[in-house]
């Protein structure tokens, strides 16, 4: 039987996953999709606790709507993000981590 | 949802999700991510979320992953990462992973209210039918009435009529981006004329 338990125990793992490709990835690219797995777990933990919490024998609809603003806001992250590691390829020639240690332009 | 397919979900997103850390290539990457979001997706409309679901796969594996490919391809990063793992970094990453999964499992086994199973919690459109009364929208009753869940009627509600104000904001938030993107990717324009 499937509880509550199982896929908040799948939304941590997934989250544990992308935190730890954000430590061990050096390619700014793969630490952003891991940057949007990590947020993407939260989207699960948040639409199971959703699920589980009956407001009159519906779900509560207040947590989906929060996943619904998580995503938007996601997306102009990524738009803006995309656009930062552009601007970077452009200016050092590179997007490993390790090429923009200094600020200095 | 019966247990197999909660499994079989749950191993693909996880599986996949492994995969975008372990592939050298960021197209791999970039495909693992998308086949990932996919299996989240599932998870959600095994949860009745049949909207978020679809957002899911719209925007993210959609949207979002193009947007990546894209600008993988644009880059045409090659030897990228010829470089030897950081084996500090792996060994770090390892820990934080054991550490982090311990501790949500710890959290858990001692979780009660996360012992409930859909049976335990089981919608019943009837009972919100009659907690609405007639303030319900005849199109969201006659769902109810007919025993199932209009999903995405009550997201829209709950949108337009709880977070209207909230949708708009994040419209602004959307407007933002979109300058502030096209500022960004801007090419400075070199005094010569030349370009670069």
């Amino acid at each position: 039987m499937i509880t509550l338990n199982h896929y908040l125990f799948v939304s941590g793992a997934l989250f544990a996953l992308g935190l730890a490709g954000v430590v061990v990835r050096r390619n700014i690219l793969v630490i952003y999709m891991c940057l949007e797995m990590m947020l993407s777990s939260a989207n699960l933990a948040l639409v199971a606790f959703s699920r589980f919490h009956l407001t009159d024998g519906l779900p509560d609809y207040s947590a989906q709507a929060l996943v619904f603003f998580t995503i938007t806001v996601a997306a102009a992250e990524v738009a803006v993000g995309l656009a930062i590691i552009v601007a970077v390829y452009r200016a050092k020639n590179s997007i490993d981590v390790e090429s923009v240690t200094k600020m200095q332009g | 949802m019966s247990s197999p397919l909660f499994y079989i979900f749950a191993a693909i997103t996880l599986l996949f999700g492994a995969m975008v850390i372990a592939s050298k290539n960021p197209v791999t990457s970039a495909l693992s991510l998308a086949v990932s979001f996919v299996g989240l997706a599932a998870l959600f409309v095994s949860l009745d979320a049949y909207f978020i679901g679809t957002i899911q796969v719209l925007v993210y594996a959609g949207a979002v992953m193009v947007l990546f490919l894209f600008i993988i391809m644009l880059l045409d990063i090659k030897a990228a990462e010829k470089l030897k793992p950081n084996y500090a970094a792996v060994a770090a990453a390892v820990l934080l992973f054991v550490v982090l999964i311990m501790q949500v499992a710890a959290v858990l086994t001692g979780f009660e209210a996360g012992r409930k199973s859909t049976t335990d919690a089981q919608l019943r459109p009837q009972q919100a039918l009659v907690a609405m009364g007639d303030k319900a929208l005849p199109t969201i009753a006659n769902d109810l009435k007919a025993g199932q869940l209009p999903d995405t009627k009550l997201m829209g509600l709950q949108l337009y009529h709880k977070y209207g104000f909230h949708l708009q904001m994040v419209g602004l938030l959307l407007l933002v981006g979109t300058v502030g993107v096209v500022v960004l990717s801007k090419k400075e324009n070199s005094p010569k004329g030349g370009r670069e």
